[in-house]
């Protein structure tokens, strides 16, 4: 269950550019996901439930954009979407991966900080 | 509402701290292995069988991974070999931060061959880099032929595969041929050895390869020290 170290750091992530921004809370952080990581989507969701609390990103959502694994072929130049077979079917090369390997966060909301004197009136 | 790009790396934490260790590792001139297997594959028996091939010939210190137990870092210092042994309690493998602090206390000064045996799973420790060298696998082959297609990853990150147990092949009904062009599928990078470590079959091209490997980069140390 790494995934809520997954989580840990797309919160140290976010928290780090809320803090820059001097941001009152994160509302939204988008996430890349490579379908080849040893990360699983609803695992994660899970994880980023528990891992947010307490956090500046308490109640913000999660959203994870799924990214397809596609090679290509280093001496034929055929791309494909491999079936986790790393050989080209066209020449017998081991494939060199395009994407799938992703893990990233992509960008955040971010909520504006309260202005004290306005906050008490 | 502000949007911002943030486009940063989950793993990037991790990575500097693996970046880190590399520092710590490049200058005591150790070449390091990342051994990883799922629990049971074996792979603290490949590594004490390993230790009394290479040991003659070079210095070699072990960090031990494991959820509990001293267990691997007590057989490993009966070989007479320095050993630390990290307790991650209940968390699925290691990371560049443990390792970190492992080296702290636990300077592989003088050591040729650094060997960190990861916490037994097949999925997890795949993801987090530990400032490796090689990446070393222990599959055994009873756990099946079809696992490296269930369990790409880590095959896929490998730089060796040892196929271990290859003594049981009689009484497992895995065939090894249909196992090795699983593997290869995977990983046609890989270098791959099916070995037993117990009757010591297949042993001497595992060893054969690291040894070459160990010559290798103490070569490239030696002449980029000199440079």
């Amino acid at each position: 269950m790494h995934e809520l170290s997954i989580a840990e750091s797309i919160l140290d992530i976010a928290a780090a550019e809320a803090a820059t921004h001097h941001a009152a809370a994160v509302t939204t952080i988008k996430v890349r996901l490579g379908n080849f990581t040893g990360v699983v989507r609803e695992a994660l969701e899970f994880a980023f439930e528990i891992a947010r609390q307490g956090t500046v990103a308490a109640s913000a959502t999660l959203e994870i954009e799924s990214v397809p694994l596609r090679t290509r072929c280093p001496s034929c130049d055929m791309t494909g979407s491999s079936d986790f077979c790393f050989i080209c079917e066209r020449c017998g090369t081991p494939l060199d991966i395009l994407s799938g390997r992703e893990m990233q966060v992509e960008s955040i909301e971010l909520a504006e900080e309260e202005v004290p004197w306005i906050a008490s009136r | 509402m502000d949007r911002v790009s943030v486009v940063t790396d989950i793993r990037q934490a991790n990575q500097n701290a693996a970046h880190e260790n590399r520092k710590v590792f490049d200058k005591c001139g150790s070449c390091v292995i990342n051994l990883m297997s799922a629990p049971g594959a074996g792979k603290t028996s490949v590594l004490e069988a390993t230790i009394r091939e290479i040991a003659p010939s070079f210095k070699v210190a072990v960090i031990e991974g494991d959820l509990e137990t001293t267990f691997d870092s007590d057989r490993i210092r009966a070989m007479g070999v320095p050993a630390h042994q990290i307790t991650t309690g209940s968390v699925c493998h290691l990371d560049a931060r443990m390792v970190a602090k492992a080296l702290a206390v636990f300077p592989p000064d003088g050591a040729d061959l650094v060997v960190i045996e990861n916490v037994g799973n097949l999925v997890c420790p795949a993801e987090f880099n530990l400032g490796e060298d090689l990446r070393v696998m222990v599959f055994s082959v009873v756990e099946g032929a079809d696992k490296p297609k269930k369990y790409p990853l880590m095959f896929h990150t490998s730089d060796v595969v040892l196929l271990n147990k290859i003594d049981l092949l009689p009484y497992s009904g895995v065939a090894l041929s249909e196992l090795l062009r699983n593997v290869v599928e995977v990983n046609p990078r890989a270098a791959i050895f099916p070995i037993s470590c117990r009757t010591g079959e297949g042993m001497e091209g595992w060893i054969g390869w690291l040894t070459q490997e160990l010559k290798t980069r103490s070569r490239q140390a030696l002449s980029t020290l000199k440079t």
